[in-house]
């Protein structure tokens, strides 16, 4: 096998070569470099961006937020269980052996062996082989959100991955610490191939020649990663033409990017909702709705949107953004001082309260900032907010052990669903099903529980968004929740760089599809 | 002698033992490794499986036990980002910070003489004045900030150097043992930037130095002689007096050296320069716990070794030394 991936490389050198003339190169400068090769290693965004660069899902999400086609080029309902797929033919994995159904089904089993993708994969039975090119998904349940289930289904190269690597391990084995043929070794249908990799200094991709997408316009012969962690480093790395394109970008830079003629920025709507929790069991004033509201009259996030975040996120009110099916556009934000006082006087806490709050400092954009300014808030309706902040690496232990009344989480449904937001943050927490794993605000309201699992099963899309939107109005009723604003993704790069097209809310940049003018 | 070796090396034994000891208590308190692991949809008692598996739930003494009996066979821990042996990424980044700092020395040989024995010999003279006070303004400025002006001045708006990160570099033994940054001109470029923030720490302190010993020895005896005899100024300023102007400067040289590498991790995060440095700061943000340990075993074993070697060498050339630790 190595012998054969040495000759396709020597293949692509001479036809690189050849090329040459019009080879374009991209350098992308990141926040992180991917962890691994091994796509189910980590369930995380930047393993899924690598994924959409060297594999290929069986449909993915446009800017739209429909489906479109790509390993399967057709699908249909066959009942409320099962879904059957058509896989395009004549598409190569970069070993060179040919995709087929058997391909979907072994990543499928493997994605069951991997601790970060079994729970999403948990509603499926599994993958049927109907003949080489077409497939069976089969749920437990009737499941609504198959096919938003399907963009995780990268195929992997099952010949490339069957045997055994130079130590005697399994080469489909999937190891968090320690080193795997995965880690390393990648075969996909992308249209990147890793031709080499220096974790946490650099990663080179260059165009798979017999990438099947041959519509795709994109005209990148070598992407060039480097993870530059600093954000200041990171822009100046972009202003100074050391690197084509970076991602994200500091609110605080904005204008000065903006102002260079050489480059442009570009931002897109995220679906990361940043919120407060309130603990219910730890503060028994969290419990009564009107404190909640109150609060949540008190908390000015359009004005957190524009100064911290420089309008680069969009005024939140409820759990999913535009877009999801649960979104319901008559809840606004409510931003109003004397409401909220008033509030607070009818629960007979005009003097207020002192309470504490935990935040972190470097995992949402401008996260410590957010938390200081709902404290500063809050002061205004006579609660004391003591406010700690601390990295990530300490914060979710603190967030698990409920260490605080106020704690700050920010959330991405990675189904891009409505019901996602409510299954982890909002139902009634429950260490037997699960549900309500991140819900540190113990809030627990039996008709949302219900709502969320009904949905869950729904598959009529209407009936189900019904639902969807009648959760996120009872959450806004009783301020389950106090939310800022959805981030929005920002990137920027040199003007001759394609980046809008390729963009989209999940933060997969198709670099597969740039254009390099 | 035998004994006091003997003694020594025990001393250096039980230091070690101290540091690996030290490590080991701090590392429940940087967090959770596994968090970094996993994805937000992990449950805790996935989580809970995976610290079993890497035996982060076993005692401590359990734990340190296990520890030292892999150190005595050369195995410092897995990290877990690099997903190989600790000392493995250590050895790697090492050659990088090693670069940086040769280049910071260079540039603060290379400057610092000329300046001082001028600004000695001048002490009047306008150049000497502005020497003096731009040192003053040295001294007085974080690395951090050196760092990112010269990024905006040169990497942004003038577009003269790289910005970050060490450019393209050279296999130096072609086994991958030591990625070199001095053999290409891209690699050089990048050097530049970098090396000179690490040496504004340490170049105005050196000018300083250089110029008040020279003033001293300026001011003795034989020198005075020398002009009485008529030599040239040439000759006994940089024969006669900067020769033994160099002898305290050089005990101080080497000292600084070994704190410059403290200074490289704010360089080089700021450069994203890929050494030890910056390795150390981002396993402390992932709390790759094993990697720090690691790091502080091997770091702490250098300043041992080095300190016992000069102890031992002390003791063969000044004998009042060994008697002296002799009850």
């Amino acid at each position: 096998m190595k012998k054969i991936m040495m000759l396709t490389l020597g293949l692509f050198m001479v036809l690189s070569v050849g090329f040459s003339a019009s080879a374009k190169t991209m350098t992308v400068g990141l926040d992180a470099d991917p962890v691994s090769l091994d796509i189910h290693v980590q369930l995380s965004g930047g393993m899924l961006q690598l994924s959409h660069w060297c594999f290929d899902p069986l449909v993915r999400w446009t800017q739209e937020m429909t489906f479109e086609p790509r390993l399967a080029t057709k699908w249909e309902r066959i009942n409320e269980y099962r879904m059957r797929f058509y896989l395009r033919k004549g598409v190569k994995f970069h070993s060179g052996n040919t995709f087929t159904a058997k391909d979907v089904k072994w990543t499928f089993d493997r994605m069951r062996n991997s601790v970060d993708y079994k729970g999403l994969i948990e509603p499926f039975v599994g993958v049927a082989i109907v003949d080489d090119y077409t497939v069976d998904i089969v749920t437990a349940k009737p499941y609504a959100l198959l096919l938003n289930m399907a963009t995780y289904f990268f195929a992997m190269d099952s010949e490339f991955y069957s045997g055994n690597d130079e130590n005697g391990q399994p080469k489909d084995a999937i190891v968090k610490i320690g080193p795997s043929f995965a880690l390393n070794n990648a075969s996909g249908t992308g249209p990147y191939v890793v031709t080499s990799r220096e974790h946490g200094v650099k990663v080179v991709f260059e165009r798979f020649k017999d990438y099947w997408d041959t519509k795709s316009p994109g005209n990148v012969d070598k992407m060039i990663l480097t993870p530059i962690k600093e954000d200041a480093t990171r822009v100046a790395a972009l202003l100074s033409g050391d690197v084509d394109f970076i991602t994200p970008v500091p609110p605080q830079d904005f204008k000065r990017i903006d102002s260079d003629p050489n480059v442009k920025l570009v931002t897109c709507n995220g679906g990361r909702i940043i919120t407060l929790q309130l603990n219910q069991k730890r503060r028994p004033e969290f419990k009564d709705a009107r404190v909640r509201l109150a609060m949540a009259y008190a908390i000015n996030n359009a004005g957190i949107v524009k100064k911290i975040m420089k309008g680069t996120a969009t005024v939140a009110a409820q759990q999913g953004p535009e877009g999801y099916a649960g979104y319901k556009p008559e809840l606004t934000p409510r931003y109003d001082l004397k409401k909220a006082k008033a509030l607070m006087k009818e629960a007979g806490l005009e003097k207020g309260f002192e309470c504490t709050m935990i935040s972190p400092n470097n995992r949402y954009v401008n996260d410590e900032k957010i938390a200081e300014a709902a404290t500063q808030m809050l002061a205004k309706i006579n609660i004391k907010v003591n406010l700690k902040t601390m990295p990530k690496a300490q914060y979710w232990d603190e967030f698990d052990a409920q260490v605080a009344d106020i704690q700050l989480i920010g959330w991405h449904s990675d189904t891009e669903d409505s019901g996602n937001f409510s299954e982890f943050l909002m139902m009634c927490p429950d260490k037997a099903t699960g549900y309500g794993q991140y819900n540190s605000g113990n809030y627990c309201n039996k008709r949302v529980d219900e709502l969320t699992l009904a949905a869950q099963a729904e598959v009529d899309l209407a009936k189900r968004a019904d639902m969807l939107k009648e959760i996120e109005q009872i959450l806004y009723d009783e301020a389950a929740f106090i939310p800022f604003h959805w981030q929005n993704h920002s990137y920027a790069g040199k003007k001759e760089l394609g980046i809008a097209p390729v963009i989209n809310s999940m933060n997969f940049p198709y670099f597969g599809d740039i254009v390099v003018e | 002698m035998f004994a006091f070796i003997i003694r020594r090396i025990t001393q250096a034994i039980f230091v070690m033992l101290v540091i690996s000891m030290v490590g080991f208590a701090i590392k429940n308190k940087i967090g959770d490794p596994v968090r970094d692991l996993v994805g937000e949809r992990v449950t805790p008692e996935e989580r809970a499986q995976i610290r079993d598996q890497l035996g982060l739930n076993d005692p401590f003494a359990a734990q340190y036990l296990r520890f030292l009996k892999n150190v005595t066979k050369g195995d410092l821990g897995q990290s877990f980002f690099y997903k190989k042996p600790a000392l493995d990424v250590i050895v790697g980044k090492a050659p990088a910070t090693l670069e940086l700092v040769f280049g910071a020395a260079l540039i603060i040989i290379l400057v610092s003489m000329p300046l001082g024995v001028y600004t000695a010999l001048k002490p009047q003279s306008a150049f000497s004045r502005f020497v003096m006070g731009f040192s003053t303004l040295g001294v007085s400025m974080p690395v951090f900030l050196t760092a990112i002006m010269l990024i905006y001045v040169f990497g942004v708006n003038l577009h003269w150097l790289p910005s970050y990160g060490r450019g393209e570099t050279v296999d130096l033994f072609g086994n991958g043992w030591w990625q070199t940054g001095f053999l290409t001109l891209d690699g050089l470029e990048h050097l530049i930037l970098p090396c000179i923030s690490l040496a504004s720490i340490m170049l105005p302190l050196f000018i300083r130095l250089i110029r008040s010993e020279m003033m001293e020895v300026l001011e003795t005896e034989y020198i005075k002689y020398a002009w009485a005899k008529g030599l040239s100024p040439m000759r006994i300023w940089l024969v006669h007096a900067f020769k033994n102007t160099l002898l305290p400067v050089v005990t101080v040289f080497g000292v600084q050296i070994g704190i410059m590498f403290a200074f490289t991790i704010l360089t080089e995060t700021v450069f994203q320069w890929q050494g030890m440095g910056y390795m150390f700061l981002e396993a402390v943000e992932r709390s790759d716990i094993s990697l720090l340990i690691a790091y502080l075993i091997v770091v702490g074993s250098v300043f041992v070794l080095v300190n016992t070697l000069v102890d031992i060498l002390y003791g063969f050339i000044n004998p009042t030394v060994r008697i002296a630790g002799r009850k």
